[in-house]
């Protein structure tokens, strides 16, 4: 599989989100307007791909039995990282995610991942894979949070076009649901077309 | 694939990963603890100038302890005269804490308030940050208006379908007046 190949499958074929159908609690918690959906997504991006490149560097070093932890430990010294950076260059949009930065060590795309991909693959490969990936899943959570904050504060990356409020529901839970359901249906109408 | 596991190595692995991990840790924290101070104390600083007076000079941090509860508190002077404090206080809201900065001048009126933090539902009680609900605390009177909502018997506007983040506001609002009464009988008793 090309490089190319490798990045645009995050994208389409493998979307985290509306095809394999995983890290669902951040997608729903964090998409209440398209900028914050968008932070989640280039959030969960940079782990990814520099915990795929030190995974796949690392494990033909790592005993079998004990892989798991190693990763997870891989795995929160970058989310920690990426905290620390975050607290201190863009304080207000980690006030905004909160909890939830924290929680990208638990994602399951993330130890996904490295579990299917990154421990089999080379460096180049794996860190190709995590941008796909991590893409696929900035998209999604754009988008998601795009409708939401449309639909629900009628304004769009903060921008407001109409006066007053919104359907309330689709900033809170609920409307996460509502619209992350109809998502992933007209996902697969268009790409049901377009495959087959 | 993977080398075949022994206690050996599983032990220095795991070993090895985890000093690794924890240096570059330490790194990034050596390099990143700065800037965090400076973005909090930034932001307190901004939280400071919205809700006090004109001042001059530096805000003088201290803390009180009232009820067996301690409040942070900043105290802002202009021309060697005290010309307001800033005090910190809080109460439990609808999706959590609600975190206040108060302003109170110096002859006991409430100059401005500002959200500091707060997790209330968004769309609802998250609209006590907006100017709508959060202005009627401007130049409020203690001794003149009560600091409860309506329907409790006070005189706060809730926010509608929002009574308990207008209640927990209210709530801490009254706290910082408390506390501002307690700070100046301290500084009588002083003297």
């Amino acid at each position: 599989m090309g490089k190319f190949q490798l990045i645009t499958k995050g994208l389409v074929k493998e979307n985290p989100t509306f095809v394999l159908l995983l890290g669902m609690c951040p997608t729903l918690a964090t998409t209440t307007s398209a900028i914050n959906g968008m932070s989640m997504g280039l959030a969960t991006l940079f782990v990814l791909v520099l915990s795929n490149m030190a995974i796949s560097a690392t494990a033909p070093y790592i005993p079998d039995k004990v892989r798991i932890p190693a990763y997870i430990v891989i795995i929160a010294a970058f989310v920690t990282i990426l905290q620390l950076v975050m607290q201190a260059f863009t304080p207000d949009i980690y006030e905004t995610l909160g909890l939830f930065i924290p929680l990208i060590v638990v994602n399951c795309i993330v130890l996904g991942r490295a579990e299917a991909f990154a421990n089999k693959n080379s460096v180049v490969d794996s860190a190709c894979d995590g941008l796909g990936i991590g893409l696929g899943f900035t998209l999604a959570l754009t988008i998601l949070g795009l409708v939401r904050e449309i639909l629900g504060s009628g304004s769009a990356f903060g921008f407001k076009f109409i006066s007053g409020d919104g359907i309330l529901v689709f900033v809170l839970a609920p409307g996460a649901f509502m619209a992350l359901a109809y998502l992933i249906v007209l996902f697969k109408k268009v790409t049901a077309k377009k495959g087959e | 694939m993977a080398v075949q596991s022994s206690f050996k190595n599983m032990t220095l692995c795991l070993f090895a990963v985890c000093i690794v991990s924890s240096a570059l840790l330490a790194a990034v924290y050596a390099v990143t603890e700065e800037p965090i101070a400076e973005a909090e104390h930034a932001k307190t600083v901004r939280a400071i100038a919205v809700v006090v007076p004109e001042f001059d000079g530096e805000p003088v941090a201290d803390t009180i302890e009232v009820a067996g509860k301690k409040y942070p508190y900043y105290i802002v002077s202009k021309d060697g005269e005290p010309a307001g404090y800033a005090i910190t206080s809080s109460a439990s809201g609808y999706g959590g804490p609600v975190k206040l900065m108060v302003g109170v001048t110096a002859d006991r009126v409430i100059y401005n308030t500002t959200v500091l933090s707060q997790s209330e539902t968004p769309g609802l009680g998250a609209k006590c940050t907006e100017p709508a609900f959060a202005d009627q605390f401007k130049e409020w009177n203690p001794a003149e208006k009560t600091l409860k909502v309506k329907k409790d018997g006070g005189d706060v506007d809730a926010i509608t379908a929002s009574t308990i983040t207008s209640r927990a506001y209210a709530v801490a609002v009254e706290t910082a007046v408390a506390v501002y009464d307690a700070i100046v009988a301290e500084n009588n008793k002083g003297e």
